[in-house]
């Protein structure tokens, strides 16, 4: 089965200078440094890190909103560039994004309907007005918000509001992907849920495969096949949600899963150590090797690889074979 | 202490109310702006409102001095040395004047925002070019480019519109180019730009509604030293020819009956003195209150 | 410092090469150079001598580079009305425009700088208010009609001084007069907001706090700082002396070179507009060029090298 979203060993480094004015040192800021995963046709990736760790990163280039340093990104069979082109425009829709924060993505002068029918407008400049606004309230509907808001302004919504709009535009053109970008973190948590069950909905309903990016477990659980955990550019574990989050096999996983607090039950924390991280400063070996509490000689030195097994995959010379260990 | 409130409150509120009422409409900015709307109805309806043809003379009234200098009813602000009515060709002058600056700051704007938003999407060498055009263009006074080209190029109306509408489109494409990057860099322009939308709907359908306040705001600070550019050159008799009239050509003419006929001058410098005072005291008024980021 | 200089100067040059290839280009488009130099009745060998002059025969990147040649040698035809080289038509006149223009900018500074100070120091009293009022007519009566009012009032109704000529040095009077008023208004207006801000910065108020008295304060914290965006406007006020000078000239028929400019303007005399064209746009790279040297010589941020490039 080949899968819908294709990535193989994509970079992403940014030239900087480190501080000391105009003659600081060029150093390479390395946000994504080899990522390798497969996103089958209607099935969800989860991607979970701290802030800083290339989560963003990685989504902007998945959509081809810029150019990978190494690497390439296959939607569909076909190639992902960053050039914006026909055959980028036609990637269009069929891929498209939920943003974080959704008063910045909507236009504060134009009325929501038809901000969501922006997309059908570009796409499908020939559709009759009228045509285009029966799909816009088709798509309002949907995404739960009634036929009174369509003229409202984006200002005059409340957050969840206004993500169901972002939303609705995102599905517009009915995609086969979608990447949303830490898209309930700038909600308040009571209206986080009703976002994310909207979210599963629609893709039960729709049948499209997502990229969900979040630093926040629960929610990457929630709503994911797959998970994956970055940590500094790489994926440092993958695997089913019940198995990473029951049986985290990398110290960094295990660290963040230990952080979640669990109703009844005290558990033991694992406080991490050292500095956080900095993708201009990558550690030798092991990037995580500074603040891993079971660090040996040998992770300062060699970069561990992405073992896979079984469905499991980590990085880490402690753990050798993934399904074993899990089976523990 | 209480107060009952009775109806001497109203009194209050209606004091209150006047004055909130002045407070956000000053009475200088009343003004200007009956004055202008004064001027928009003389541009709209000059022919029905003046009391003669612009050109008709009546030689036997040459020179009259205005009515309460000496003069009647008949020429309320006198004649010139050729008797036509000095009220009637100030009707029509300000409307020419006022129509050439209008489609002159029209012409400006189009090519600044145009130049400014090219500047914003292309960034790199194309930025660099419009820069360096912006930067010659201010370094040369634009009386001296204008004079220059008018030798060059010969004189007409539409020429002259046209060299008009060069003036000031630098800080207009400044401003554009500045908020364009800056609306850009916000989520809304790259949302869009995701979604796959082509550069004219990014720039013409959500950039260009979300800075026009503020670019609206710089053209009327344009306007009225495109008036003051076009009078001066009329005055010195480059700009508009006779037999059409402009603000500036009356005072250029009437220059040499400043000793016999001083009114002949003082009425078109007094008309221009007002709009473009009022235009500019409007200007700063909108810029103060919709814009506190310009300038 | 010096990288600061030299790339203003790199600036200046490269405006001056601009400057030329527009005469260049705008001399070009008014069509055959030639008649346009010469005017339209020279005689058929002249044209034929010029065109091989100036090598019209040569592809156009040649007589581009031969036209900077022409340039730098100052060979820039002849005057159509005299048959003078317009070169010297221009400079002749040159002495008489500075002497107005001159005295003018330091009428402008005399008393615009004091008048912007005095009313950023008294902000919102009936001084401030009536200084700016004055001032807003600097930027709304044109100075031809300034220059007329001041002539109706001072020449034909007190006659006090001439309305026109050039004969006696109160002749410049009005001209003077005229320019200097208006400059002056642009020039009080902002200085007094550069005043303004200046004085609502926080190292202002920490030197107040610290107990120096308020005119100390003004004089050794407050101006020298308000000086900076002062300076800027001085480089623009030449570009509107210039401009300004063409219609005052005329105004009082005085026989500086914006008269020349509009007479030569008015009869197509285009050699001596290209002269003047040349001139004056030497003349704002060389204003700009000094203003950025004292820009760089007052703003101590910039001597040391680097930090925020002058708006």
């Amino acid at each position: 089965m080949t899968a819908l979203l294709s990535v193989r060993g994509l970079k992403r480094h940014y030239p900087v200078r480190r501080p000391g004015g105009l003659f600081g040192r060029p150093a390479t800021l390395k946000a994504v440094d080899g990522l390798d995963f497969d996103i089958p046709a209607g099935r969800t990736l989860g991607l979970v890190g701290e802030s800083g760790c290339g989560k963003s990163t990685t989504a902007r280039l998945v959509l081809g909103l810029v150019p990978p340093s190494a690497g390439e990104v296959r939607f569909d069979g076909g190639l992902v560039t960053a050039k914006h082109d026909a055959a980028w425009r036609r990637q269009r829709r069929r891929m498209q994004m939920v943003y974080q924060d959704p008063l910045g993505a909507l236009d504060r002068r134009m009325p929501v309907a038809e901000q969501i029918g922006e997309p059908i407008a570009i796409h499908e400049p020939g559709l009759p007005a009228a045509e285009r606004a029966e799909r816009v309230a088709e798509l309002m509907a949907q995404v739960g918000l009634g036929a009174s808001m369509a003229q409202r302004y984006p200002h005059e919504l409340s957050g969840g509001q206004r993500q169901r709009v972002v939303i609705a535009r995102a599905l517009a053109l009915d995609p086969a992907l979608l990447v949303c970008d830490e898209p309930v973190s700038a909600l308040d948590v009571s209206i986080q849920a009703q976002v994310l069950n909207l979210l599963d909905d629609l893709r039960a309903r729709t049948g499209f495969a997502a990229l969900f990016i979040s630093h926040d477990l629960k929610v990457v659980r929630q709503m994911s096949d797959r998970v994956a955990v970055m940590y500094l550019g790489r994926i440092v574990e993958e695997g089913a949600p019940e198995e990473v989050f029951h049986a985290p096999l990398h110290p960094y996983t295990q660290a963040l899963v230990s952080a979640i607090p669990v109703p009844g039950r005290r558990r033991e924390r694992i406080v991490l150590e050292g500095d956080p991280p900095n993708p201009v400063d990558v550690p030798a070996g092991c990037p995580f090797h500074p603040r891993c509490p079971v660090a040996t000689a040998r992770c300062t030195r060699e970069v561990p690889r992405l073992e896979r097994d079984a469905g499991r995959a980590v990085a880490c010379h402690l753990v050798t074979a993934p399904a074993a260990h899990a089976a523990e | 202490m209480t107060t009952i409130p009775d109806d001497s409150g109203s009194v209050f509120t209606a004091k209150n109310r006047a004055a909130a009422f002045f407070q956000s409409w000053p009475p200088g900015i009343l003004l200007a702006l009956a004055w202008l709307a004064m001027c928009a109805l003389l541009v709209a309806f000059a022919p029905h409102v003046a009391p003669y043809d612009y050109l008709a003379m009546d030689l036997r009234a040459r020179l009259t001095p205005p009515v309460f200098f000496g003069g009647d009813w008949a020429h309320p602000l006198g004649t010139d040395e050729l008797g036509r009515d000095v009220l009637s060709r100030l009707i029509t002058s300000v409307r020419i004047s006022l129509v050439i600056a209008f489609l002159s700051t029209l012409i400006a704007a189009t090519l600044g925002v145009s130049l400014g938003f090219l500047a914003a999407w292309f960034r790199g060498r194309v930025e660099q070019v419009v820069l360096m055009l912006i930067d010659a263009q201010a370094a040369m006074p634009f009386m001296i480019i204008a004079l220059a080209m008018l030798a060059f190029l010969g004189n007409s109306l539409p020429l002259l519109v046209i060299l008009m509408g060069f003036y000031g489109w630098e800080r207009i494409a400044r401003i554009a180019r500045g908020l364009a990057i800056a609306a850009s860099e916000q989520g809304y322009a790259t949302a869009v730009r995701d979604l796959g939308a082509t550069p004219w709907r990014i720039y013409g359908r959500h950039i260009l509604p979300n800075i026009a306040s503020t670019l609206i705001v710089s053209m009327t600070l344009n306007f009225p030293e495109v008036i003051l550019l076009e009078s001066g050159l009329s005055f010195l008799g480059l700009g508009v020819q006779p037999p059409m009239t402009s603000l500036g050509n009356m005072v250029g003419y009437g220059r040499d009956y400043i000793q016999s006929a001083p009114w002949i001058m003082l009425a078109p410098a007094a008309a221009i003195v007002l709009t473009t005072l009022s235009i500019s005291m409007i200007g700063d008024w909108l810029r103060d209150r919709f814009d506190p980021t310009l300038r | 410092m010096t990288r600061y200089f030299l790339s203003r100067l790199a600036r200046a040059f490269v405006t001056v090469v601009l400057i030329v290839s527009a005469a260049f280009i705008v001399l070009r488009l008014s069509g055959d150079p030639a008649i346009t130099i010469l005017g339209p009745e020279a005689p058929p060998e002249a044209y034929a001598a010029f065109r091989a002059a100036w090598g019209l025969d040569q592809p156009l990147w040649n007589q581009y580079l031969r036209y900077f040649g022409a340039v730098a040698q100052g060979d820039l035809g002849t005057s159509m009305r005299d048959g003078r080289a317009a070169l010297d038509v221009v400079l002749e006149r040159v002495p008489d425009t500075l002497r107005i223009t001159l005295p003018a900018l330091l009428l402008n500074l005399a008393i615009g700088i004091p008048a912007g100070i005095w009313a950023a120091l008294h902000r919102n009293t009936l001084i401030d208010r009536a200084i700016m009022t004055v001032s807003v007519m600097g930027f709304t009566v044109p100075s031809f009609v300034m220059g007329l009012v001041l002539a109706l009032v001072f020449a034909v109704r007190l006659r006090w001084l001439p309305s026109g000529g050039s004969d006696t040095a109160l002749h410049a009077v009005l001209p003077i007069l005229t320019m200097g008023l208006i400059g002056a208004a642009v020039i009080a207006r902002f200085t007094r907001s550069a005043m303004l801000e200046t004085l609502g910065q926080p190292y202002i108020r920490t030197a107040s706090a610290k107990g120096l008295l308020w005119h100390q304060v003004v004089i050794r914290h407050a101006l020298p700082n308000a000086a900076i965006p002062t300076l800027t406007i001085i480089g623009f006020m030449v570009g509107s002396l210039v401009a300004g000078a063409v219609v005052v000239e005329s105004i009082f028929s005085w026989p500086g070179v914006g008269r020349l400019l509009v007479t030569a303007v008015a009869n197509r005399d285009l050699a001596v507009v290209q002269v003047i064209l040349l001139l004056i746009g030497f003349t704002m790279v060389a204003a700009n060029l000094l203003v950025d040297m004292a820009y760089g010589w007052v703003d101590p941020r910039l001597r040391s090298g680097h930090a925020a490039k002058p708006a």
